[in-house]
């Protein structure tokens, strides 16, 4: 268990650098220079231009540029400056992750609870009402886009009702959270209830079950430990995947709801070519990544004593 | 571009889901119990980006930084809406030959630390801000003073010689002068522009500081900047000035949408908004009521002409003709009604509104006529390839009318056209920048200083910062260098509006529409007024009692 953890860890560096190196290309290779889109329609002196380009190291080859982004990174934890405002990238996503992770915990809190709770309930019920029920209303999550499903219940709640405020205020409290939290946890939640719903109607049929019942355990046990443990391995490894996609892909929801968060800092890093912010953005993302994907590797192993690690 | 595509897809479902609740709108109101009683220490909030830049007075170029920057610094002079100037810390500011300026300044101002602002603290910061090393964004403005090509070489790589403007002297604790390298009849105007503001002793030892927390001498002394959060200026209680402010002060926040804001002003979270967006633009007249704001600002949209492309330029250098006639060909009444919305107002002429020596109805070519302008194209030997593409940034909600200004051109003219969109902003400036726009682009400009002169100078010259496409004409670069020696500031500008009337013979651009202020306030404040620049005037609000 041990080694097997070690080396998980070790393979972590070379994606670490290759992730980081080939979004550092990608952003160098998009057309548009940073520091000439600071003046506009305008213009100015090409002494100017090269004078911040000096200044923020822009005018070294590209190696060079990448090395001392890498080195800044590992031996200061200093992930540079950002060519607009000179603000280091380490406080601009310092702003940013804490808010993102307010939300994506709320948003995977009423996915993991709303889903599995509904994939239950129609698992249980293969095939009755409420099975179709919840089948039917999952498919129609499943096919709003997000941001309609954003707008619609702001107009509901915020406007018809006034339940709630509208957007999200620059305090960020948990309370302003709930709405984008629904909209952004709405559409895996659908996914967690099917397939919630789908493993644990299979494995009703299982022998596993059928002895333990034979066995005279109370139902809440049967369903409880001895089903339940069985079908939560692909749920959780959707989950795991998921809290990836929750800090990350949020764009349309923070959008919508005035968060000021990872999603909208990767979308202006890419217009505006920050290239320092940017790769900062995507490395701890993968850092996220790689670390959940190793979590739910080992989760396997308390979920299924048939898997070991060696 | 989901993003984009989003919000276009949404504008529908919205419109229709406000229609069904337009009765029951407005119940986030919070009505006006306090009788309209105005508290001078309230403090009201406007809808503002994050500032691109640190808050430098050199460096502050978009509109989100500037709104800050004018609450927290003052410059020597201001302008009127008639483009006609106002001393604010300045007590006099004369010349006799346009060359060497003297301007004497008010006694008693302070900065906001308490130091006092004196001839010197003009001068260092202009010294400052022209530096080339400093790599300030608005250095060039200050070209006109003599010695700056010292301080300041054009050069890439090139070290400055001199940390001085030759042309500048203190002469006195309240007295300096300017002398230009040559005469300027309208440089007082631009006196007026924040790069031209003083800064405190202490701004030169710590720079970066001074970006964060900006000292000034402005109605509002900084607070607190919270980074995409908000901004916090507050009433300045010593300021000296004519514009004194008349609530407590300033919080700016921050918006992901201009959707957003509209919804937090509707629920009274915000009480200033600087923009409505699209969306909302059909419906925010009947939301807001007589709090709707509609109101031109001096600012044009034109489609500038690539004269180093190929197709201007072989076989022979395009006639003049052939441009005025793809301007007739124009719509432009239409388009600025349907496609958007009522935002524009179509231009007459190449100077905006609110400008001194704007003259309405400048020229004929803006006028819609398909006939004449299907007579031009053909006089002018017609356009080459018969085929037109118009580039444009696909970011900036410019491709709904630049389709619909195609559709007029082929429509009336039979001329094929086609929309060129860059991703973003920063390519198509990049096209522009190396010469790669194959026919025609789209192009903005805001004033810089309320004189006609920067509306041709600034963009027509040769040369010039803001003439990107490489237009070129000996006979108005020496009109224009006539006009900007003469006599007085008069006489420039009659004769800047005689070379307006005569761009038409070579049509360096085509002329769209001018820029209208869109936007609204809560009934939390009054007395909301929009300046020439499209921000609001933040000193005139008065904040209600609550």
């Amino acid at each position: 268990m041990g080694r097997y953890v070690a080396r998980r860890l070790l393979q972590m560096i070379p994606v670490f650098f290759g992730t980081t190196l080939l979004i550092f290309l990608m952003v160098y290779s998009l057309p548009g220079d940073p520091v000439a889109g600071l003046f506009g329609d305008k213009g100015a002196s090409p002494a100017t231009i090269e004078a911040i380009k000096h200044k923020l190291g822009l005018d070294q080859p590209l190696w060079k540029q990448y090395w001392d982004y890498m080195s800044g990174i590992i031996l200061h934890f200093d992930f540079g400056t950002q060519i607009r405002n000179d603000r280091p990238v380490t406080e601009v996503l310092g702003d940013a992750f804490p808010v993102t992770l307010q939300l994506a915990t709320l948003a995977f809190a009423f996915e993991l609870i709303f889903g599995i709770g509904l994939g239950i309930i129609a698992g249980l019920r293969a095939g009755r009402l409420a099975d179709n029920s919840i089948l039917i209303f999952t498919l129609l999550i499943i096919s709003i886009p997000v941001f309609v499903l954003g707008y619609i219940i702001k107009m509901v709640f915020a406007f018809n009702l006034g339940w709630i405020q509208p957007n999200v205020s620059n305090d960020q409290l948990w309370s302003e959270m709930i709405a984008p939290a629904v909209v952004l946890g709405g559409l895996s939640l659908a996914y967690v209830a099917r397939l919630t719903r789908t493993t644990m109607a299979e494995n009703l049929r299982a022998d596993y079950m059928r002895t333990a019942i034979a066995k005279g355990l109370p139902r809440r046990r049967v369903i409880g430990v001895h089903l339940m443990r069985n079908s939560m391995i692909p749920v959780v490894t959707f989950l795991g995947t998921d809290i990836g996609a929750l800090m990350g892909g949020a764009i349309v929801t923070e959008r919508i709801f005035n968060v000021k968060g990872v999603g909208g800092l990767i979308a202006e890093s890419i217009t505006r070519r920050e290239g320092t912010t940017l790769v900062g953005l995507v490395t701890i993302l993968v850092i996220v990544y790689l670390v959940t994907s190793l979590l739910i590797d080992l989760l396997y192993a308390v979920l299924d004593p048939r898997i070991r690690y060696a | 571009m989901r993003g984009a595509k989003s919000a276009k897809w949404v504008t529908g479902a919205i419109i229709v889901a406000l229609a069904a609740t337009a009765c029951g709108g407005g119940n986030g109101d919070k009505g006006d119990s306090a009788g309209g009683k105005v508290d001078p220490n309230g403090i009201f909030s406007v809808e503002l980006g994050e500032p691109e830049k640190p808050l430098l007075t050199g460096d502050t170029m978009e509109s989100n930084g500037s709104a800050v920057m004018a609450g927290l610094f003052s410059t020597l002079v201001d302008y009127k809406a008639d483009g006609s100037l106002e001393m604010i810390n300045a007590e006099s500011v004369t010349t006799t030959d346009s060359k060497t300026w003297t301007v004497k300044l008010k006694k008693g101002w302070t900065f906001h630390d308490g130091t006092p602002v004196t001839a010197k603290s003009y001068v260092d910061a202009w010294n400052w801000n022209a530096n080339v090393e400093n790599a300030q964004g608005l250095a060039s403005w200050f070209a006109d003073i003599k010695g700056f090509e010292k301080v300041h070489p054009e050069e890439e790589g090139a070290k400055p010689t001199s940390k001085t403007l030759d042309g500048l002297k203190v002469v006195d604790e309240s007295t300096l002068t300017i002398e230009l390298a040559k005469p300027v009849p309208y440089f007082a105007h631009k006196l007026a522009y924040i790069v031209f503001a003083p800064l405190p002793e202490s701004f030169f030892k710590d720079p970066e500081a001074g970006g964060q927390k900006p000292v000034g001498n402005g109605p509002y002394k900084f607070k607190n900047w919270d980074h995409k959060k908000q901004i916090e200026i507050v009433r300045y209680d010593d300021y000296k000035g004519p514009n004194k402010a008349k609530n407590g002060g300033v919080t700016f926040k921050n918006y992901t949408t201009l959707e957003a804001a509209y919804e937090d002003l509707k629920s009274g979270n915000v009480d200033v908004l600087r923009q409505i967006a699209p969306k909302d633009l059909p419906l925010y007249r009947t939301d807001l009521g007589d709090r709707a704001v509609d109101q031109a600002y001096s600012a044009i949209q034109t489609i500038a002409v690539a004269f180093y492309a190929d197709q201007w330029k072989k076989p022979k250098q395009v006639d003049p003709r052939v441009i005025q006639g793809l301007s007739m060909a124009i719509d432009r009444a239409t388009i600025t009604k349907t496609v958007l919305n009522g935002t524009r107002e179509p231009a007459t002429g190449w100077v905006a509104k609110g400008v001194l020596g704007y003259q309405p109805d400048a020229v004929e070519i803006t006028k819609y006529d398909p006939a004449k302008a299907k007579e031009l194209i053909t006089a002018g030997g017609g356009v080459p390839n018969n085929q037109i593409s118009i580039q444009y940034n696909a970011d900036g909600g410019h491709k709904e009318w630049v389709e619909a200004v195609c559709n007029s051109i082929t429509q009336a003219t039979s001329v094929k056209c086609v929309g060129d969109g860059k991703p973003d902003f920063q390519a198509d400036l990049t096209a522009r920048k190396e010469k790669q726009v194959k026919s025609l682009y789209r192009s903005g400009w805001v004033l810089d200083y309320p004189v006609n002169a920067n509306f041709i100078s600034d963009l027509f010259r040769t040369g010039a910062g803001g003439n990107q496409g490489d237009f070129s004409n000996k006979e108005l670069d020496a009109k224009i260098a006539k006009a900007d020696s003469a006599k007085t500031l008069e006489e420039s500008v009659k004769e800047y509006q005689a070379i307006e009337k005569d761009l038409v013979n070579y049509m360096p651009s085509i002329p769209l529409w001018y820029y209208k202020v869109n936007a609204g306030f809560s009934e939390n404040v009054s007395g909301v007024a929009y300046g020439q620049d499209g921000d609001p005037i933040l000193t005139g609000v008065e904040v209600k009692q609550k």
